[in-house]
């Protein structure tokens, strides 16, 4: 049934190659994320809690519908995931106060719920990926998919401190060329990458919790409906039988 | 009647009679549905009237269980909305049968506006038809703008912020006239509110109303036919049209096969692509609505796009909002700009078959460069266009008298 559901997806994301995220004009490295696949959004849950919660919140999600779309016994999600929450039916809060947010960063975190399907996600995991040093930032960093973002870098001791290089063509524009490794973080290149790539596959995973169950009944309600044309039509050829 | 009372002597038949006597329900049955009579030739163009009554009844009834959930307030809509998405039991499902039918309902009725303009429904008897169905398009309009305010997303926001805006255009009145539409100095609680009722309220049973009155002008004087014949010319020694056929259970039978094909279309969007890649529901209305940032690039939604783009094709705010609204209300003048002998496209001379081409041709493109930033290449194109689209409406009293025709028939054409 989840194969089926892939197959048809698959042809509709073909028919929809013409997809409309202009949100910026940054070229963006694919993200590859895949929302089926469960140990990736575990990881992903387990990094959002541990390093995204502290300033953003997911005030639309509840930790008991993560637990059933994950597969996580109880036991394991208040182990692991549930740091500041009291009952399983809670959503997600950030654990800082946004009024003292607003006050040290100039504008609350945004919150998470829905960023992966408004900006999309190959722009969630370049975001991530996007810090670079910046003497002139107050934060020490500036984001190459979004320019003066007040968002510290989070995850230096992950992936270390890089630096961005830029080129200057003819017109006096200044171009993004590459980024080049400062300080090396704890995780290798493609750890890190890894990490990213399931932080996003849970930013999407809650953008649409419903997704995979609409994709699995999506199958079941086509059947139904191929079953029901075909008693259509041939109903339609018997009454039809004496039109000439 | 004959019939009715030959059953007089079964229990149900008493039971007709004694409803018969006091409700015309056996006549009206008859009129309308089992000795309604359209032409046989109907092809696949003229399933979208039907579909229009089918998505209509959709959005009424996924609408109603929307609103038990939905809050009409600037400070809880959007997280009203996502609690349908989340939190409320198959609130996903309704919701996204209620945002893909919005699309869809545009689709079939532009469809069916153009089988109208392929086959010269809109021609004499058929002229307050049409323009009942103008009416009708302009209530969608009305309908569509004001329930895509409600999910309160940036879009929603800035969306209704151009366009209220723009009755600003208007000299001496216009600030005045978009406070009172707002009901506030920018779109807010007040808006959303007013916008809410509009939707759920007034403007639904101004369709309801309107979209009855197209029925019964419709069965007053019958369906038009691909071949554009009246077939009420020849009829048969019962009164019955020889080339028609009755509504049930012919064209029953076959609608439903129609019908089933849709599902399969609206669920493949429902279940597989319910953002339909950012037209049917954009990127930025997934971000709540923020008077403080303005998105960089406004689009609204694509069935609003090729009006969209003649308003920005014209450099001046007055004059782009008029012919935006000319653009609109023009085909609702077809009957009396077209001066053709004949109705169907299949009796037409190369000249309106060429015409007609161009005119969807532009419509297409129009709607395509509507989301597309208004710039360069963009502009020029959109202009051009334009002039293409208000030449074919305004050139076709002309064009349409001098086309050569070919004799129409006196029966319409049926291959078994």
């Amino acid at each position: 049934m989840v194969k089926a559901a892939r197959i048809v997806t698959a042809l509709a994301a073909l028919l929809l190659t013409f997809g409309v995220h202009a949100a910026s004009d940054v070229e963006l490295e694919p993200a590859g994320n895949d929302p089926d696949n469960i140990k990736s959004l575990q990881s992903g849950a387990r990094n959002f809690m541990n390093y995204c919660a502290g300033c953003h919140s997911a005030k639309y999600v509840r930790f008991n519908t993560l637990a059933r779309d994950l597969e996580l016994s109880e036991d394991q999600l208040v182990d692991n995931l549930m740091f500041n929450a009291e009952k399983t039916f809670e959503t997600i809060q950030a654990t800082m106060p946004m009024d003292d947010a607003a006050r040290w960063f100039g504008q609350p975190p945004p919150d998470m719920s829905l960023m992966a399907r408004a900006r999309g996600t190959d722009y969630v995991y370049n975001f991530l990926k996007g810090f670079y040093i910046d003497p002139d930032s107050p934060t020490g960093v500036d984001n190459r998919v979004l320019e003066g973002t007040s968002m510290p870098h989070v995850l230096w001791e992950l992936q270390g401190y890089q630096k961005a290089v830029f080129s200057t063509d003819e017109n006096g524009t200044t171009h993004f060329e590459h980024f080049e490794s400062v300080s090396s973080g704890t995780m290798s290149e493609e750890e890190f990458d890894e990490f990213v790539r399931d932080t996003t596959n849970f930013l999407e995973y809650i953008s649409e919790p419903i997704r995979s169950t609409r994709r699995v009944l999506g199958v079941w309600v086509m059947m139904f409906l191929i079953v029901f044309w075909i008693i259509a039509s041939m109903l339609k050829k018997q009454i039809w039988k004496d039109v000439t | 009647m004959a019939r009715v009372e030959s059953e007089v002597g079964t229990r149900s038949g008493a039971f007709m009679k004694w409803i018969d006597d006091r409700f015309p329900f056996t006549e009206t049955m008859r009129y309308h549905v089992t000795e309604y009579y359209a032409s046989k030739n109907f092809n696949w163009w003229y399933i979208f009237g039907v579909l229009a009554m089918v998505v209509l009844v959709i959005q009424i009834l996924t609408g109603i269980f929307l609103t038990m959930n939905y809050k009409p307030s600037a400070t809880d809509a959007f997280a009203s909305v996502e609690y349908i998405m989340r939190d409320v039991q198959w609130g996903w499902l309704i919701r996204y049968m209620h945002s893909t039918g919005a699309s869809f309902f545009f689709i079939v009725v532009y469809l069916h506006m153009f089988r109208a303009m392929l086959y010269g429904s809109y021609q004499k008897p058929r002229e307050l038809i049409w323009i009942i169905g103008m009416m009708i398009f302009f209530a969608l309009f009305a309908e569509a703008f004001a329930g895509y305010l409600l999910p309160w997303g940036q879009m929603s926001y800035w969306g209704a912020q151009v366009i209220i805006s723009l009755a600003g255009a208007i000299p001496f009145v216009g600030d005045a006239l978009v406070e009172w539409i707002r009901g506030d100095y920018a779109i807010s609680d007040i808006t959303l509110n007013r916008f809410f009722a509009f939707h759920v309220i007034l403007i639904p049973l101004a369709l309801a109303g309107l979209v009855f009155l197209h029925i019964v002008a419709l069965h007053h004087v019958g369906s038009n036919n691909p071949d554009g014949i009246e077939i009420k010319k020849n009829k048969g020694p019962d009164g019955v049209p020889l080339d028609g056929i009755a509504f049930h259970p012919y064209h029953t039978t076959k609608d439903l096969v129609g019908i089933v094909v849709f599902l399969m279309l609206f669920s493949g969007v429902v279940f597989f692509a319910p953002d339909m890649g950012g037209y049917f529901l954009e990127h930025a209305n997934f971000e709540p609505a923020n008077m403080m940032a303005t998105p960089e690039h406004i689009a609204p939604v694509w069935y609003f796009t090729p009006f969209y783009a003649i308003l920005r094709a014209v450099p001046d705010k007055l004059w782009g909002a008029i012919l935006m609204a000319g653009s609109v209300l023009l085909p609702a003048f077809l009957p009396w700009l077209d001066r053709s002998r004949v109705k169907s496209i299949r009796y037409r001379g190369w000249i309106y078959k060429m015409a007609l081409t161009l005119f969807a041709i532009s419509f297409v493109t129009l709607g395509w460069l509507g989301l597309q930033p208004a710039e360069g290449v963009y502009v020029m194109l959109a202009r051009i266009f334009s002039v293409v689209y208000f030449a074919f409406f305004l050139l076709m009293p002309y064009y349409t008298t001098i086309d050569k025709t070919k004799p129409v028939p006196d029966r319409v054409v049926y291959h078994g």
